[in-house]
């Protein structure tokens, strides 16, 4: 059997946390975000490269998983063009509550320089977004920093906030 | 002395352009400039009539009937050797002459020349597939469907390519509005929420740059944030933002990360 060798006693008192129902819920759902693996334009590049070593979403607790029934974020990365609006709709709806939106790139918050015809003027026409990440191509290092973002906004709602609709009929 | 011009609307014109200024034309030249292509051009209308033909740089160019066109390129790629099709497409003249130039560009990897061939299509008609000779002009006639509306007879998946297949209209016709007709700019909204939403989503926001910093409704600005719905047209409040890590981490009572402390920092003499 293994030994446990916490002296309870010292160094930080008993094992017991006073805390609120809302901070610890919070406190698990900002530091385990799962984006999911879900890249549209040139700003997945970059959204790649935050997952990688280099720059490492992992250290925040973030994880890219392949699919929309077990992640709660969503990071749209790039164009979105009018055919594809309604596949990011329905991947979007497929994922399970609570669940945030990063709208990362020029692209994605307002249709950046694509002023055409076949382009969605920001996904926010589509889904409600949380983080509007500007940039083209955001750096790692500032998707990071949305994320970080994010994880505040979470931590300082209350945690049956995210359940109710959001936005957007 | 210069003509005279109705000047009566000239301020609707454009309030510049320059009066010297020359649309630039490539030069053309005979076909008998080049004697392999001279041989295709006479072979070629021995078989289908050759409207016109010259050399544009270095390319030959070869304008035919409509109704020609598959055995026109039937004939130069068996007999005349051009094996390979680059590009096939379609130009909208329906403004100057009431339809459409068809554009076959070949190339033939034997002889190392080029060839254009070009047939005039009017608005309405459709032109017969060359698909069973080029495999290639599959999915370039579903582009020319798709982009100008030109309908290739005999085609094995006479469908669009690039747009959704409840697209309206054709886009790269020249009267197709860069931003989109009406379908167009309210075609997400449509489909997904249907026609009654698009009342609650709203028109599309084509000025990129356009930022309401004082839309509390909709945003709230990182480091000004603000009770949605806060009227801040009068005072914008800040709030500043805090990390997680400002003063360390606590986790069970003990500090996991400490913040930084100059005076506490001890520094190293060398590079280890």
């Amino acid at each position: 059997m293994a030994q446990h060798k916490v002296n309870y006693l010292a160094d930080g008192g008993t094992p017991v946390v006073l805390t609120t129902v809302d901070k610890i819920v919070n406190f698990g759902r900002s530091n385990s975000l799962w984006p999911m693996t879900y890249g549209l334009a040139c700003c997945a590049i970059e959204m790649m490269a935050t997952g990688g070593s280099r720059f490492d979403f992992d250290r925040f607790g973030t994880i890219f998983r392949a699919s929309p029934r077990q992640s709660d974020v969503i990071v749209v990365a790039g164009t979105l063009t009018k055919k594809h609006a309604e596949f990011m709709r329905r991947l979007y709806d497929q994922m399970p509550d609570p669940k945030w939106v990063i709208s990362m790139g020029s692209c994605a918050n307002t249709g950046g320089m694509f002023n055409t015809y076949a382009t969605v003027q920001g996904v926010d026409r589509v889904i409600p977004v949380d983080i509007y990440l500007p940039g083209c191509a955001p750096r790692p290092e500032t998707l990071q920093y949305a994320l970080m973002m994010l994880q505040q906004k979470i931590r300082r709602e209350p945690a049956g906030m995210a359940q109710r609709a959001k936005r957007l009929i | 002395m210069r003509a005279y011009k109705p000047k009566d609307d000239v301020q609707k014109k454009s309030y510049y352009n320059d009066r010297f200024y020359i649309t630039p034309t490539l030069a053309r030249s005979s076909i008998y400039a080049d004697s392999v292509l001279a041989q295709d051009v006479s072979s070629l209308s021995n078989v289908v009539e050759v409207v016109e033909s010259y050399i544009e740089m270095e390319h030959l160019v070869i304008i035919i009937n409509h109704e020609d066109n598959v055995k026109a390129i039937k004939h130069l790629k068996e007999i005349r050797a051009y094996d390979f099709m680059v590009e096939l497409t379609a130009v909208d003249y329906i403004a100057a002459k009431g339809g459409f130039e068809i554009v076959y560009e070949m190339l033939s990897t034997s002889k190392h020349k080029r060839i254009r061939v070009k047939a005039f299509l009017k608005q309405g008609l459709a032109i017969e597939t060359v698909e069973p000779l080029f495999r290639m002009a599959d999915w370039s006639e579903r582009e020319m469907y798709d982009m100008y509306g030109v309908v290739a007879n005999n085609h094995p998946n006479m469908k669009r390519i690039l747009m959704p297949d409840d697209w309206i209209d054709h886009p790269l016709l020249k009267s197709y509005p860069l931003e989109g007709d009406e379908a167009a700019s309210w075609y997400e909204v449509d489909k997904i929420f249907g026609v009654e939403a698009r009342e609650i989503v709203g028109p599309e926001l084509r000025d990129a740059a356009c930022v309401d910093r004082y839309d509390t409704e909709r945003f709230s600005r990182l480091g000004h944030e603000v009770t949605k719905g806060t009227d801040i047209t009068e005072n914008e409040p800040d709030t500043p933002i805090r990390y997680q890590e400002e003063g360390g981490v606590q986790l069970f009572g003990k500090k996991l990360v400490t913040p930084f402390d100059e005076i506490e920092t001890t520094y190293l003499k060398e590079r280890r």
